[in-house]
């Protein structure tokens, strides 16, 4: 499975359309080795996919930051913590379903954050559910350094 | 007289019931792996056969909005998953009609079959809604809606 965000500025044909493609492609082979040097073909454990946000965003996470993005709301009707409780050591509860959700730290649940593609689908859904737009890889890098640094 | 509408009415719905298990039967949630992975992530598989296939269609059109959360799939395993369903989709005089938002639970045969469950007992928080079958039907996870099996929590 290729991993699918690696936050490239690469906009399909309209990259190739347009002039200065040379600086275009040299710039975005560098990002690519940039991104390959913390990102082996697949990205596979926490501290890996946290080392990519990281290197992408540009700025060191703040662990203290992710938990204020985790657990305030941001204009809509839940907050991540409503569904994954604001210490997510433990089981939480779907917030309309009311399925049981396994906890979501990787220090109690080795399966979070196992995966790349599935890392990025659950950001993908819950920030558009949450925030209402998909979340930028800075405020993913935040949230990840929380949760690794969790224990039970 | 009483007696024999009583007797009528429990035949119609052993019948009906038969034939809900037939089709629940036919569409075995954990039959599409991927079915089972993907949406029952957040909810129960529901059985294929409870929507018609044109309900199917939309539900799998509008992923992003669904139901109030954003469901959404990659292309390719949307696809996979939308055939299956399309494959096993109820069909049948139940399934002539798409329901009321696509939803099982306000199928016309649903609630019919549910109508002596007051909408209080819907409303308690042990039973969380008429979409969450397994509160009352424990095996409603393996495809088993056997109304002998039916315990509604307090």
């Amino acid at each position: 499975m290729p991993p699918r965000s690696l936050g490239l500025p690469l906009r399909g044909p309209v990259f190739f359309q347009r002039r200065g493609q040379a600086v275009r492609l040299a710039a975005a082979g560098l990002a690519i080795a940039a991104c390959a040097a913390v990102l082996p073909a697949q990205a596979q454990s926490a501290a890996e996919q946290l080392a990519a946000y990281s290197a992408q965003s540009g700025q060191a996470p703040q662990s203290i930051r992710g938990q204020e993005f985790f657990t305030s709301k941001h204009g809509h009707d839940w907050a991540c913590a409503a569904c994954h409780t604001a210490k997510p050591t433990v089981e939480g509860k779907h917030a309309s379903t009311g399925k049981p959700i396994r906890p979501l730290a990787p220090a109690v649940n080795p399966e979070r954050f196992a995966d790349t593609a599935k890392t990025e689908k659950w950001f993908r859904r819950n920030c558009n559910d949450v925030v209402g737009r998909e979340c930028s890889v800075a405020e993913k890098a935040d949230v990840l350094a929380w949760l690794i640094g969790l224990k039970p | 007289m009483r007696r024999r509408a009583a007797l009528l009415r429990s035949c119609a719905a052993i019948g009906f019931a038969s034939t809900a298990y037939a089709d629940v039967g036919r569409s075995n949630p954990s039959s599409l792996p991927l079915y089972k992975t993907e949406c029952a992530a957040c909810h129960i598989a529901y059985p294929a056969g409870l929507l018609p296939a044109q309900s199917w269609q939309q539900l799998m059109d509008h992923l992003p909005k669904h139901f109030g959360t954003d469901a959404s799939l990659d292309p390719a395993t949307a696809q996979q998953i939308s055939n299956w369903l399309q494959a096993h989709a109820g069909t049948g005089r139940h399934f002539n009609e798409a329901p009321p938002e696509h939803r099982i639970s306000k199928s016309a045969w649903f609630v019919r079959q549910h109508d002596e469950v007051s909408a209080t007992i819907f409303k308690r928080a042990s039973v969380g809604g008429a979409a969450n079958c397994g509160a009352c039907h424990g095996r409603a996870a393996e495809g088993n809606f056997n109304e002998h099996e039916v315990r509604i929590p307090k």
